[in-house]
């Protein structure tokens, strides 16, 4: 059989391991097989390792309403561009997506597009005002992934009990913002030694603690309701940030709670140390939290008590971020960043082991939205990633394809580069170097 | 002005920038308070001006109102003969989408020398750095740091006692929101001085690097070589954070017979301004303990000295 590519000599990586070099065929949206063939065009890859698309379920693409911060355009770009076939966004915007309409919308948009694939996530709450529920089954229907009121918190834990117990009797995934309105206040840094010198609003570790103790409660709860049906997951906690979180949900999982997180790349390489030089772009929400934090937060990834890696791509324009640390908008671009980041800290950094990684980068997410695991072997979809393991680069935001184009990470030197990503067997972004047109 | 303090100038190194005292030395401190002895002297002069920044133009940029602090600054630049740019405008009503970034840097375009900085929010003249090429002095910034402040009030506290050394000061109020108490947890003890911070239970930082605090208002008395009360600000209640003004008079104002528990003769400092009755008893403002009037006074002298530390030192 003739395949439309070839991509020779590279290096097989999955979840389930290194699997060696091989000569991939590629054609028809699919992986025609391992052992090489005739196609139209061949890709020497020799040095470079190919994956499985990476997934996020935690993007802030910002559309509709928000296209000064980001649009689909750019964000599922910058995802391509970060290795990222299958990306999540989050409902936030203005209106927020809490209509199948809208939905929809974002759908046929995105397709077209030709970029990521897009799964929305669609409000949890009608406007996410945290009081009436959506239309999960319809919502469901026009293509939505998850419910959340994610950029808010939800503060009232009967309409959780109720949006939980209901969103999974259609099989969708409600996942949460888990904070404390009222512990974390005006926080807008960890609260600690740090925050009290610099006499800034502090964020306790407590407030995540707290809400997350509350959500597991109205987890069990509504699994009291459910007598005998078991979903794979009721609620993902997004963006863990704490150490104590950690353990309350490690606790859950033993349990046997249908319960899944995600952590995003800046809390496990950056702390709140960083806030000593002032700057709003080390502003987040959950904040950055402590070196203790960070490293419990490693251990929790290594051992699988954290699901999978969501960016959080929260991007905003450089003047929302050159205001000060009380007014600038909590967020960090870092979709683009993401792999190489972490493959860089982690792996070569900390010797993390690799193939777990990139499980928490596709099929950890994947689980996560009910995203069938992925495979590298014939039959399989060719929604993958080449990415170069040796060549060092420093992070240059001038040349994201986000409008964010300013990061936490600028100058970094890194590895691990994506430079070619395809979707459903069609190259949908390539770096030049490799010769390939698109 | 004379010679001496050139020659002293040029043999120190000294910091570009007074943001807060990280970077700054005891000695350099010092020096400072040196050059604010020679201001007093030129300020009990008939004529109460010198030529030391004859050329200079400095821009008071106040993001955040406050009458006083901006006042003793030009004053101060003018009383040495610098020009001076003001530009006041809250956060709030600054013209949509004009940024801190785009009002600093269009006013650099205007040629100025030196920046003093007064805003809400923590950080900004640290940024403000970032994008101006010239000597930033913070002049309050949120909660952070008031470093004029807490120089005044080591000056002042140093002219009644004459060394810091092994001093104990209680500030007593709302720490947590204070960057006065902040600035003088910082540099208080770099001058040797033991520095305890004293408020209410929920206006408390949960710790500062070199100060003691405690909400037993007794034991922050205790013997204190110096007593400062700060400001309240009426908005703690709105927000929860103390019952009630009674509630606070009850526990936290300094009177006449708690400063009784302090040394004999320990001063007694505000940085105003004041709400009388309120976190100080009456008239102590006003008793021969009170050093609130010196401490205005050498607002003045210390602001010369910053400003002639930063603007010629860097000239030179
Ligand atoms: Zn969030």
């Amino acid at each position: 059989m003739k395949g439309e590519l070839l991509i020779k000599n590279v290096r097989l990586l999955d979840s389930r391991g290194e699997h060696g070099k091989a000569d991939v065929l590629i054609g028809e949206g699919k992986i025609l097989g391992l052992e090489g063939g005739d196609a139209e065009r061949v890709l020497e890859a020799d040095g470079l390792v190919l994956t499985p698309g990476l997934c996020d379920p935690h993007a802030h693409l910002r559309e509709p309403g928000q296209e000064v911060k980001e649009e689909l355009a750019t964000g599922l770009l910058a995802a391509l561009r970060g290795g990222y076939t299958d990306v999540a966004s989050m409902p936030n915007t203005t209106p927020p997506v809490d209509t199948p309409e809208a939905v929809m919308a974002l759908v046929e948009k995105a397709r077209n597009l030709g970029y990521a694939r897009l799964y929305p996530a669609a409000a949890l709450t009608q406007g996410q005002e945290g009081k009436l529920l959506t239309e999960a089954r319809l919502l469901k229907e026009a293509g939505a992934i998850m419910l959340t009121d994610d950029g808010r918190t939800n503060e009232d834990a009967g309409v959780l009990a109720l949006g939980l117990s209901y969103a999974a009797s259609w099989g969708l995934v409600v996942s949460v913002h888990a904070e404390d309105a009222g512990l974390r206040r005006g926080g807008v840094m960890n609260e600690g030694p740090l925050s009290y010198r610099l006499g800034l609003p502090g964020n306790p570790a407590a407030a995540e603690a707290a809400r997350i103790a509350r959500d597991l409660e109205i987890v069990r709860y509504v699994m009291s309701r459910r007598e005998g049906q078991q979903p794979s997951t009721l609620l993902h906690v997004q963006h863990l940030s704490t150490r104590r979180g950690l353990e309350l949900i490690r606790q859950a999982k033993a349990e046997g709670l249908p319960v899944t997180t995600e952590v995003g790349p800046h809390h496990l390489t950056l702390t709140d140390a960083a806030l000593e030089s002032l700057d709003p772009v080390y502003k987040v929400a959950p904040p950055l939290r402590t070196q203790g934090d960070a490293e419990a937060l490693m251990a929790g990834l290594l051992e699988g008590t954290i699901d999978c890696i969501g960016t959080d791509h929260a991007p905003h324009t450089l003047a929302e971020k050159e205001q000060d640390l009380l007014r600038a908008p909590f967020g960090i671009a870092n979709i683009e960043v993401a792999w190489p980041l972490l493959y860089t800290e982690l792996v070569l950094g900390r010797g993390f082991p690799l193939p777990t990684l990139l499980e928490r980068f596709t099929d950890g997410a994947r689980r996560v939205l009910s995203l069938p695991p992925v495979r590298l072997e014939a039959g399989a979809e060719a929604s993958l990633m080449l990415f170069d393991p040796h060549s060092e680069r420093a992070v240059n935001p001038a040349e994201f394809a986000s409008k964010a184009k300013f990061s936490p990470w600028a100058g970094w030197k890194l590895q691990g580069w994506p430079v070619m990503t395809l979707v459903e067997g069609r190259v949908a972004w390539a770096h030049e170097r490799l010769g390939v047109g698109t | 002005m004379g010679a001496g303090v050139i020659a002293m100038e040029q043999s120190t190194e000294k910091p570009k920038h007074l943001l807060d005292f990280q970077g700054w030395s005891r000695a350099q401190v010092e020096s400072l308070f040196e050059t604010a002895r020679m201001m007093q002297e030129v300020l009990e002069r008939p004529v109460k001006k010198v030529p030391a920044l004859t050329g200079f133009t400095v821009a008071t940029v106040f993001f955040e109102s406050s009458t006083r602090t901006r006042l003793s600054f030009e004053l101060a630049a003018r009383r040495m003969s610098a020009d001076v740019l003001s530009f006041s405008g809250a956060t709030s009503s600054m013209a949509k989408g004009e940024s801190y970034k785009d009002t600093l840097l269009t006013l650099d375009a205007m040629g100025i020398d030196a920046y003093v900085i007064r805003v809400d929010a923590a950080g900004v003249p640290h940024q403000a750095v970032k994008w101006l090429g010239k000597p930033v002095i913070n002049a309050g910034d949120g909660w952070r740091a008031h470093p004029t402040q807490a120089l005044l009030d080591a000056f002042s506290l140093l002219e009644r006692l004459g060394t810091l050394e092994g001093k104990k000061i209680a500030i007593v109020g709302d720490i947590l929101h204070s960057r006065v108490a902040r600035s003088n947890a910082e540099l208080l003890p770099m001058l040797g001085a033991d520095v305890w911070l004293c408020g209410p239970a929920t206006l408390l930082p949960g710790e500062l690097p070199k100060a003691r605090l405690t909400t037993d208002l007794r034991e922050a008395l205790q013997d204190a070589d110096a007593v400062m009360a700060l400001r309240l600000q009426k908005e703690r209640m709105d927000k929860g954070l103390l019952p009630s003004e009674p509630e606070y008079i009850a526990g936290y104002q300094i009177t006449r017979e708690r400063l009784g528990w302090a040394r004999p003769d320990a001063p007694l400092l505000h940085p105003g301004p004041m709400n009388r009755d309120l976190e100080l008893e009456g008239t102590l403002a006003e008793s021969e303990r009170s050093l609130v009037e010196r401490q205005v006074a050498n607002g003045q002298a210390v602001r010369m000295a910053v400003l002639y530390h930063l603007l010629v030192g860097r000239r030179g």
